[in-house]
């Protein structure tokens, strides 16, 4: 028996000689040729920087699988979740009007008028909402025309309608943004939030009350609004300027980024958009007519904003 | 039919940018665009390995998956083409691409992107073949000659192989062999292992 113990123990350390003989002839030799081809292609699949005679920004990098991620976020996700956004909107508002269809003026029109947005809130508004629509049709033809525009108004047209569109969106996009500053600058104290709008947020803005909540210039709703468009313009602009100069911001990851939050951020600003022209244009009676000629009708002003109304009543009053 | 693909064996690669200057010269690439580039790395180390790059005319191609006008089209012999007339230079296939394939020249206004211009295997563009259209845009079109792109076929070491894949891993499994590789072995391991090679 002990033989045979013997035997296996010889040829156990045999083996094991063998096999870390093997081993030793794998590993890197000390004269430097250490750069063995795994080592080597994981390298450079995670990014490594080389040496090379072109001097673009990334051309020491042979592989950057950044694009990968992005793509599927772009492509797998924000495309497909942002088309369902656009149309889930579409849906509830028409569902809305079906159901709860136009809010009327409660008590007929006085025919005195009071003035609620001055000359330059109107230029500003109508500025901000005219490059918000040029910007959204050729902003969504970026995103999802290329699977149904070139059938709708052919190829050649298509080219065009993308190289104009992707002219006019990088050139009013800074324009964009300095009239969205000037609104939220001049608009920005006016929608502090107050007690006043969470109990009109709280009531639904009393959409399915019969009494109307009250409400000072602003309503809930209406503050909600100007802040998701304050905050989500900017972050729209910012990345949009970020695109708009690839040759001062040339890193891939950041301009994917960029692209990421540009994308998402519009397709929910065009979202609430949607929200905010229904609501004041056939939703509520009277309300367009505000932004349109600056006068609200008194009976308009005294049931969708009942504390302004008072304050204008009461400096008229004090004034005479 | 075929399936055109470009290997380079970093074993034989010497770093000379003989490619980028066949290419250069080849399609008369505009000032400030390198379709192919060498890229050391380790350089002047002893593991120093050299490998030339370009598109490399992926079958799941991204640059075409998230082109906003999908003006990329892939040939009968898998070629990565695209139309300059339908580019709008957005850089979507640059943000995508593992390769840094697209390049784009700065044209207009703000360093904006012009149309952008890669490597197209010598295959010309979506005009017809030989045209001046074709030359002016996407530069030579060897492959309607039956021939293969000139990085390759000028390549003083023949590192760079371009051709139908079956042929080009054929040359090469041949070299792995020539190596003495223990086992035959080819793959991965030794296409891009210029050191660990037994001698």
């Amino acid at each position: 028996m002990a033989a045979v113990g013997q035997a296996l123990a010889v040829l156990l350390v045999g083996l094991m000689l063998m096999v870390s003989g093997a081993q030793a002839g794998n590993e890197p030799s000390a004269d430097g040729n250490g750069y063995q081809g795994a080592d080597y292609w994981r390298d450079v699949t995670q990014g490594v920087s080389g040496y090379s005679t072109v001097k673009d920004l990334e051309a020491g990098v042979l592989i950057n699988r950044s694009g990968e991620g992005w793509r599927q976020v772009r492509n797998d996700k924000v495309k497909p979740s942002g088309a369902w956004a656009l149309s889930l909107t579409l849906l509830v508002l028409a569902s809305a009007f079906l159901l709860l269809g136009r809010s009327r003026l409660r008590e007929p029109r006085t025919g005195r008028t009071l003035e609620r947005w001055k000359r330059l809130d109107r230029w500003l508004h109508w500025s901000v909402a005219g490059m918000f629509i040029v910007l959204a049709v050729t902003g969504l033809s970026i995103l999802y025309g290329r699977h149904f525009l070139p059938d709708v108004m052919g190829e050649t047209v298509f080219a065009t309608w993308m190289q104009g569109g992707k002219l006019v969106h990088n050139y009013l996009g800074p324009l964009f943004l300095v009239c969205l500053l000037l609104m939220v600058l001049k608009w920005a104290l006016r929608n502090r939030f107050t007690l006043v709008d969470l109990k009109w947020l709280v009531s639904g803005g009393g959409l399915f009350t019969r009494e109307h909540p009250k409400a000072g210039y602003s309503n809930g709703g209406e503050k909600l609004w100007f802040w998701f468009l304050a905050l989500g313009g900017l972050a729209v602009s910012a990345s949009g300027l970020a695109l708009d100069f690839p040759a001062y911001l040339g890193l891939r990851e950041d301009l994917q980024l960029a692209n990421l939050v540009h994308a998402i951020g519009s397709l929910a600003l065009i979202c609430g958009a949607f929200g905010h022209a229904y609501m004041g244009t056939v939703a509520v009676e009277g309300a367009l007519e505000g932004m349109v000629t600056g006068q609200v009708d008194e009976s308009w002003a005294k049931q969708h904003h009942e504390l302004w109304y008072e304050e204008v009543k009461a400096k008229q009053a004090g004034q005479k | 039919m075929a399936r055109m693909k470009f290997l380079c064996d970093s074993e034989r690669c010497i770093e000379c940018n003989g490619c980028v200057t066949a290419c250069k010269n080849e399609n008369e690439v505009e000032w400030g665009v390198n379709r192919r580039r060498v890229v050391t790395i380790n350089d002047g180390e002893p593991n120093e390995v050299s490998i030339s790059v370009a598109c490399m005319h992926c079958t799941d191609a991204p640059c075409m998956a998230v082109c906003p006008v999908d003006c990329f089209y892939q040939t009968d012999e898998g070629i990565v083409l695209h139309d300059k007339d339908t580019c709008i230079g957005c850089g979507y296939c640059l943000f995508a691409c593992p390769f840094g394939a697209p390049q784009f020249p700065q044209e207009g206004a703000f360093g904006q992107r012009g149309k952008m211009d890669k490597c197209t295997f010598c295959a010309g563009g979506p005009e017809e073949d030989h045209s001046a259209e074709e030359r002016a845009k996407y530069g030579a079109n060897r492959i309607a000659e039956g021939k293969l792109p000139l990085c390759a076929e000028m390549c003083s070491t023949k590192a760079l192989l371009a051709g139908d894949a079956n042929e080009v891993s054929d040359i090469y499994r041949e070299r792995i062999v020539a190596r003495g590789s223990n086992k035959g072995a080819w793959g991965q391991n030794l296409a891009y292992n210029a050191a660990g090679r037994k001698n």
